[in-house]
Formats: C-alpha cells, structure tokens, sequence
C-alpha cells in the first residue's frame, strides 16, 4: 500500500461521514485496478520557507477560547488585516504589527487578566490556591506559568522563559503587594510576547529528504491546528508534538481525523471562506441611505452569516460538492434580508430556510446580497467590479489595475437618457482600445447580474428601460444570472481555485511555480474526492509538502551558518 | 526657578507619593516672550502633522495666477483667506514615476509621501510621518491616525506590512485620548501608580527576547520581528511616561465627550464628524498627548457623496461631464471645494487653541496634500500642496511657489530638516533630491 493510499483509506476514528464516504470511495477504486483512474501519488515534495505569521482577529479570539475558555471576554479594536495575494492568510506572513495594533494587543491582554483572576473567577483558572496574603507562592506561580505558558507560546517554554516570568509574578507581587498582580502582569507578558502574537515557525532537518527540511513537531502541530481548526493547538496536539506522535504517519492522520471531527473545524471553515469572499470589506461598507433605505448593519452581519450557513451546510453538514454552491436554490434567511429578497420570513429573530427566489431564478451565493452589495458602489451596481470580484474571488484570475490616463467622459451619468443602463455606459470601455483588453474580461461577467442593484435586489429595469442580462463567460455564454451561476459551477478553474486558495490559506504563503505537479495532483484528488472540501483539507494537511521546508532560502546568514556546519557533523 | 525640573518634582515618590502643582506655578513657568517655558528651558514643542484630501482640484480654481508673497486666493482657496499669511502655497511639483506604473489615487500620494513612487500600497520607505515622530514623537502616542470618512485606511507606513490604522469614530478616538491612562495635566495632585512601573518592567523582559528571535528568522522576518520590538518598546515607553507628573498646560480644560454621529462617506456627516476629530485633535496636541497626527479628510479616491446620490466624488471625476461653459467638471468642483472649506475648519480648531503669545497653529507644521492633481487623468504632476503653520518659527509661510515640475520629493526633504531631521538627501533616482525650498525655512 502507497503512502498516499494509507493516507486515502485510513479508517482511523472515521469521525464523520464524509471520511466513510471517502473511504467507500478509495476502497471502490482500488477494487478495479483496470479503473483508467488510478491513484495519483504525491509528487516530490517542494515546502517553502519557514515563516512568521501574525495570527488573525479570528485566531487571536479562538485562541483565548481554546485556552482559557469562551467564556473569557476579548475586548480589543483589531486593525484591518493585511491581504496579499487574494488572501489575509497570506498577507499574515507579510504584516507588521503597527504601534496600534501593539497597543491594543496590550489592552485585550489586560482585559483577558483581569477576568481570569478577577476573585470571582480567580479559582476556575488557577491550578492551585494560593494561601492569603500578599507574598510569592512560588509553587502555585510555576503551575501557572507550566499551565498556560506552553499553550499561549504553542510550544514549551525554554528556561530561561520560565524564570523571566516568575521573576514577574516575583518582582509584581513585591511592588504591588498583591499575589495575583503577580500573575497578572506574568499574563499580560506572555499575551504580548511575539511568540503568541507571531507564530514563529522552525524547521528541522528531514531524516526521509537530506535536501528538504521540515517544520519541527510544534510548528507543525500550529500550522495544522490553525488551518483545521483556526485556532492555537490544544493540550492533546501539544502532547502528540512533545511525544513525537506527529512525525509518525499513524500519529499525524490520528490527529488530523480528531481535528476534522472537533466542533471547531467549522470555524475553519468560516474563517477560510470569510478571507476568500473577503467580508473584511463590510467595515467599510456603505450604502446610500436614500438609494437603498433596507441597508443597515444588521442586513450587513445577515448578509455575510447567510452565505456562510449555506457555504457550511453544503461542504460540511451534507458534505457536498464545491461546486453546488453556485447553484443552490435555497437559503438562510433572516426578516431583515428577506426585505431585501423580497421573500416573506416567518420567525422574527432567527434564520428560516426559503427558496432564494420565488422562481428559482436566483441561485447561488454569487447571488446573494453579501457578493452583490459588496461589490458595487454606494449608489450604484458595477457590472465591472462584480466581474472583477467573480474572476478574483472564484477563479483567481487577476485583472490588472486600469491604465491611469484614460478618458472617461463617454461614460455619462446615470441620469442620461441615451444611456439607461450600465450596459450603454459601459460600452463605451469596449470600443476604446486601453479598455477594452480587461472590460471585456469583467463587464461580460458582471452584466449578467445587473438585475440586481447595487443593493441585491432584483429589478427588471434601470431608469425605465428593460436590463439586458446576456453575458458570457471564458466561452460559456448566458442569458442570464442562472446561467452565469451554472457556468461558474461547471468551470474547470473553479475547483482548481478553490484548491490553491485553501493550499495558501494552510501555508501563508503564495504557490511557488516547482509545485505546480503538487496543485495537480491535489486537484485530481479533490476530483476523486467528488470536490468534497473536508476531504481536500484532510489530504492537504497529510500532504508531505504541507510540512516541507525548503533549505536556508530566504533565511538569515546565521541560520544558514549554523545549519550548515550541523550538517557537516561537526555539532552533531 | 531654574533648578526646578519636572523630574524633581517625582524624585523618590514612584510608591504613591501625591505631588502637589500649584496652578499659579503656570505663569511663572512661561518667560515673558511667552514662548518657552522658563523653568525647564523647554521651548513649547512643535508639532507635525498632514491633512489628506483625495482626488485632487480644479487647477485654475486652486492655483494663484501670482507667484511670491503678493498674490489673490483663487475661488477654492478662499475658504483659506484667513489662513493666507500663515500658508505657503506649493503647486506644479510633481511625483516623478521614473517608469513605475501610476496607481491611480495611490503611487502620486506614496510618492509624495515616501519619496519614491510605487505601483500599490507596498511602500518601500516609511512614510513621512513616521519618520518626523521618530525625531520628536516622544509622548503618550507616537502619532494619531484619524479619517472623518468612514473608513480605517491611512497613508501613515513604517512599512509595507504595517500600515497606521485610522480612527474613524470621534467617540472612539475621545476614549482613546482621554480614557483611561489620560493624566490630567493640569492636576493639582499627581499620583504615581506603580502598576505602570510593573508594566513597564514586564514589557522591557519581553524585549530581551529579541535578540535570540533575530537569530532565528530570515532577514525578511528580521524586519517585521524589528517592528514588533519597536512597538513594544514604544508601549514600554508610554508606561515610563505615566510614571511623569505630565507638564502643566496654559489654557487647557479636558474636553467632553463627542455624542455619537453618524460615521458614512456622506459629505455633510463626514464634514460634521471631521469638525469633532478637528477639535479632539487639537486638544490632544495641546496636552502633548502627541506630536504628529495624520488626518484624512477623504480617501484618496475620494469616496465623498451627496445624499441620494448614485455617484462619489471619485467617480464623479471620471464620469461627469466637462460643463462646456465653465470648462470643468461642476459637482467634481463642488467636492473639491467641499475639501478646501473642511481644510480650512480644521485649521480654525488649531488656531482655537491659545498657546504662548499665539495659537497652536502657530507651533505646528500642517501639511496638506493631495493625491493627484487632475483626478480625471489620475496626473501626478502638480499634486495640490501647503504647508501651514510655522512650526514655532522655524518654517516661513505667506507665499506661493510654482514648483516648474521640480520633484515633490523637495517638498518632503523641506518638511523634515524643519522638524529637525538631520537629513540632506531624500527620494531615489528621479525623485532624489538634495535642494530645499529655501523661502521655506527660516
């Protein structure tokens, strides 16, 4: 049996059933070995470089629950994330940490202090009581650092760590004549240290590959609690990385499965496809109160909640096919969307599940309000944004920026009477040669949704005359936003895109050109895998490149010195 | 009087010693000029700061057809008039793309800003803001980022991955000055709580973790870890600060909270909410809370808009049609007109303030700019341009100068030798400069 088959058919815990699923799958497969579809078998690996991540608002907030426990409150203003190559995971491993985002760092660590050793919480948190008084328990201080250090830091504290924060709760507790100041001031230290702010990833060397190395156990126990789970690695992962369980193929699929199976890797889930629609951008989003009356933050919270329930609902609760999200026809609806949807909603608070249009006309999350309003302007839908967004988001095709000197006077007012719709305006750009290059990859695509206003609700017309909705996409062409909806569903970047996406969002980095034979051979189990995206993460992150390392690129001078000499035996 | 320090006051009292400051000590901490304090030999400090506005103007509504010091405001800058001996007037300098890709709305005011264009958001130089409150931001904050239009962007960089985040709610920003950890300076009891000392102290142990971190990352990641470190010790350095009976302030009283508005891109809310930040600002400086500040009026592609209208001022300028009987774009003129008059509000909240023989303004080196000059064609050539105040008189205003397609980059070299920087040269290939505007400083 191939590593890669072990990996496929493991029927390790089996938690749910798209892992049985996969299994009956594989197992089918195998079964007709003259089966044209054979087993694909990873390529060498590739890795990257190791790298320093700046962990996300969401990690930070699922971190101190993971930790402390939800209950704990996490009261901090977050700065915009940072987006780089269409994604915030990656745009983690580029980000700074401003002197805000350090002052409020310091204040959500205060906060989070505060409450654990508040006296009427103080005992669910501590591992011992301390006798009263005000002076240093030394005991009581090493549990609490040995408690919480290793799970704030994700890794087990060295020494000298250890003695530097006792001497806090020390030095604390002497000036400020209260134990627990001690300890809080030792929290708030750790909750600002870089190795929780940052997840700072180290490598070994590869015993399998002597021209690769990898990520060591506690930086491969982060990178797959994050992805899977979206959160720090919880005390069992931390063991399995302490006890060398992650190195042993048993071992890593053991945890993978328990992690697939944990509630939490719905917050995965969340997270990834949050970053990937890029919901960030409903902070700044506004909408003419005049124009568009039904918008307000409560439409924009449903809004984006909306497409997640149903993103959740197809990949995880039915374990369905990716694809099927461009062409759901129900939905979650809450009352103050269903105003905009124009669909009666029965309960008054809470979500019902409704058919997305009354004629089945609309169908897919590239429908919903959450893509619609986001991607237009404040007072206006744009053809050319949605298209932009379309390809962007679900295609990672990339348009380029528009040339800087270009003349827009032929674009008139929307109040023209020669041009009523954006259709008209719009020509404009595809007669104009500087234009017409990237227009004609973007208005196709996002005319097609142009009966929907800036807002999402439908509308047969703009300014009285009746929207022309044709459009056509990478040789797919449409009559209508349906149509669009079954071209995004059937068009072979759309797994491959999704694939990449998650590939990035688990490694914070761009894919590098050397793993293209990897991406096709992820892409062609996701297609064996019937485009089941649990399935696909369960397989990135058994994957040997998930881990790999390159050698010393983009590393410091010291580094390369020291591991260098290691590998010419002379340290070890 | 003048062995009188405000460290003396402090000597031996860190455990909870009250300190009591007399409110009469105020005048005789001033020296009659009025522009130093006598006891500390402190002169009243200068401040930075810029005020953005996006999209640029209307070129023969803005510039002044007079170069020098006689010259008539032009109908946008009128809102100004009462600012006019204490500006100067720059026009026709340019950002020189020296082939970089024009981002419109963002490599014109990088390059304004960082001395060299660039294609996206990715500088590849602080910006600089950042670089003046290195020199002098030594208070409370480092620098307060600040947008009445609703969104958190600022044009404020150490670097690439670590842009400054704009506060965009007055109340948000009253809480953050003058909540918790504001020490009334004007106190007549100062209290010294030793908790900042521990935390101060816990920061600093943090701080010995980065040289064993350097160590482990690749030189990329050595810069950010840097970053970190620098806003740790900047948090470390806050601490130290409230550990400091503040320095008495003339004529300050804490102001009152701002209700809570509306926080949109719509003009008369941003300008409503620009007016609140103005003052808050204002009094923040007042206080020495900080010394540099970054306010963006509107976002460089200017998402101003008028209630009930389908289009911003952003896409105004591309869409609007010229009027044929005045020559430019009509409502594009309105906004632009709009920012001069909100530009002009906020130098009224400096100039408000008292301070020495003047006003705030008068100790302060505001530079206004744009992004572009004619935002239709997105032209980095002839960026809109002023600097006001006099920056406690080290900078000379009431004048105009056409720039002739010098680099702006000049501009910003200027900026920084008045604030104290001790740099000759700024800018790389076509934007290198070494020339100062010399009728700038004094």
């Amino acid at each position: 049996m191939s590593t890669t088959d072990r990996r496929l058919s493991s029927s390790y815990h089996a938690p749910m059933h798209w892992v049985l699923a996969l299994v009956v799958l594989f197992a089918g497969l195998q079964g007709c070995s003259n089966d044209s579809k054979e087993l694909v078998k990873e390529p060498a690996a590739v890795g990257g470089p190791t790298l320093l991540r700046r962990i996300t608002e969401s990690q930070y907030r699922s971190s101190i629950a993971t930790i402390f426990g939800p209950e704990v409150p996490v009261v901090a203003r977050f700065e915009r994330p940072l987006r780089a190559h269409g994604l915030i995971a990656v745009g983690t491993s580029e980000a700074g940490i401003s002197p805000f985002a350090m002052e409020q760092y310091d204040i959500a660590a205060q906060g989070v202090a505060d409450f654990i050793l508040a006296p009427e919480n103080r005992a669910s948190y501590l591992p011992c009581v301390p006798a009263e008084g005000s002076s240093i328990e030394r005991e009581c201080a090493s549990a609490f650092i040995d408690r919480y250090g290793p799970l704030l830091f994700r890794r087990p504290l060295s020494d000298e760590q250890r003695e530097r924060y006792l001497g806090i709760i020390e030095s604390g507790t002497a000036h400020l004549g209260d134990f627990y100041q001690g300890l809080r001031y030792a929290l708030v230290g750790m909750m600002t240290a870089p190795e929780f702010l940052l997840r700072i990833e180290r490598a070994v060397e590869d015993p399998d590959r002597p021209f690769l190395r990898q990520l060591d156990s506690y930086s491969k126990a982060a990178r797959l609690s994050f992805f899977l789970n979206n959160t720090t690695p919880d005390i069992q992962l931390l063991q399995a990385a302490a006890t060398g369980e992650l190195e042993d193929e048993q071992g890593l699929l053991k945890q993978v499965d328990r992690l697939l199976a944990s509630p939490n890797f719905e917050f995965a889930l969340r997270a990834f496809f949050r970053d990937m629609l890029e919901f960030e951008l409903f902070d700044d989003l506004a909408k003419d109160s005049e124009i568009y009356p039904a918008f307000n933050s409560e439409v924009a919270a449903d809004a984006q909640e909306q497409t997640l329930r149903d993103i959740i609902r197809t990949l995880m609760t039915e374990n369905g096919d990716y694809r099927h999200i461009f062409t759901l026809a129900e939905t979650d609806m809450t009352r103050a969307l269903g105003v905009i949807y124009r669909q009666p909603v029965t309960p008054r608070d809470g979500w019902e599940r409704v058919p997305l249009s009354a004629d089945g006309s609309r169908i897919g999350i590239q429908s919903h309000v959450s893509f619609l309003a986001l991607h237009a302007h404040p007072g206006r839908s744009s053809p050319t944004l949605r298209g932009e967004a379309l390809r962007n988001i679900f295609l990672c095709q990339e348009v380029p920026d528009p040339p800087p000197d270009v003349n827009f006077s032929a674009i008139q007012d929307t109040s023209n009477a020669a041009m009523p719709t954006a259709r008209e305006r719009l020509s404009a750009h595809n007669t104009e040669p500087a234009c017409a290059g990237c227009h004609k990859v973007m208005d196709p695509v996002g005319l097609a949704l142009e009966n929907y206003d800036g807002l999402g609700a439908f509308r047969e017309r703009e300014n009285n005359a009746l929207i022309d909705a044709t459009g056509f996409l990478d040789g797919m062409s449409y009559e209508d936003a349906h149509g669009l909806a079954l071209a995004l569903e059937t068009h072979p970047e759309t797994p491959r895109c999704l694939v990449e996406k998650l590939y990035r969002f688990g490694v914070g980095r761009d894919t590098v050109w050397k793993e293209r034979a990897y991406m096709d051979y992820l892409i062609s189990l996701f297609e064996q895998a019937e485009y089941r995206v649990p399935a696909l993460m369960r397989i990135i992150a058994t994957s040997e490149n998930f881990f790999a390392i390159t050698p010393f690129e983009n590393e410091g001078q010291d580094r390369l010195w020291v591991s260098t000499n290691k590998r010419g035996g002379i340290d070890s | 009087m003048s062995d009188i320090t405000r460290r003396g006051f402090l000597r031996g009292s860190l455990r909870g010693a009250a300190i009591g400051v007399g409110l009469p000590l105020l005048d005789c901490l001033l020296d009659n000029s009025g522009k130093a304090f006598a006891a500390t030999g402190k002169r009243l400090p200068v401040r930075f700061g810029t005020w953005v506005w996006g999209c640029g103007f209307i070129p023969e509504l803005w510039i002044p057809k007079q170069v020098g010091t006689e010259f008539t405001l032009p109908a946008h800058l009128a809102p100004l008039k009462p600012y006019q001996d204490q500006m100067a007037l720059l026009s026709g300098f340019d950002v020189k793309l020296d082939g970089v890709p024009n981002k419109p709305h963002v490599t014109g005011c990088f390059g304004l800003r960082t001395g060299i264009p660039v294609p996206d958001y990715k500088v590849k130089a602080p910006t600089l803001d950042v670089l003046i409150s290195d020199q002098i931001g030594d208070t409370r904050f480092r620098s307060l980022e600040v947008c009445s239009a609703g969104i958190e962007r600022s044009y404020s960089y150490r670097d690439a991955g670590s842009p400054n985040p704009s506060e965009t709610s007055p109340l948000t920003l009253y809480h953050r000055i003058f909540g918790a950890g504001f020490q009334d300076p004007n106190a007549m009891e100062f209290t010294p709580d030793p908790r900042y000392m521990v935390h101060a102290s816990v920061l600093s142990a943090t701080g010995e973790e980065r040289r064993k971190l350097m160590r482990e990352v690749g030189a990329h990641d050595r810069q950010r870890l840097d970053e970190y470190f620098t806003a740790l010790r900047e948090i470390e350095q806050k601490m130290a600060l409230q550990l400091e009976a503040p320095a008495p302030v003339e004529n300050f009283v804490i102001p009152n909270a701002p209700p809570a508005t509306t926080i949109d891109s719509e003009v008369e809310n941003v300008m409503e909410n620009h007016r609140l930040m103005a003052d808050l600002l204002a009094r923040a400086l007042q206080c020495n809370q900080t010394r540099v500040f970054n306010m963006l009026f509107s976002d460089t592609a200017s998402n101003l808009r008028r209630p009930g209208s389908s289009s911003t001022h952003h896409t105004l300028t591309h869409e609007e049609p010229v009027d044929p009987e005045l020559g430019f774009q009509r409502e594009v003129a309105w906004f632009a007109e709009k920012s001069m008059v909100a530009c002009g509000e906020f130098l009224d909240a400096l100039s408000a303030i008292p301070e020495g023989d003047g006003t705030l303004l008068d100790n302060c080196l505001v530079l206004a700019h744009s992004d572009c000059s004619i935002a239709k064609s997105h032209a980095v050539e002839g960026i809109p341009t002023m600097i006001v105040g006099r920056a406690g008189g080290r900078v000379r205003t009431g004048f105009h100068i056409a720039g002739k397609g010098d680099p702006i980059s000049r501009i910003g070299l200027t900026v920084q030798q008045a604030m104290g920087l001790p740099i000759e040269r700024w800018g790389t290939l076509g934007m290198e400069t070494n020339r100062v505007i010399t009728d700038l400083l004094v």
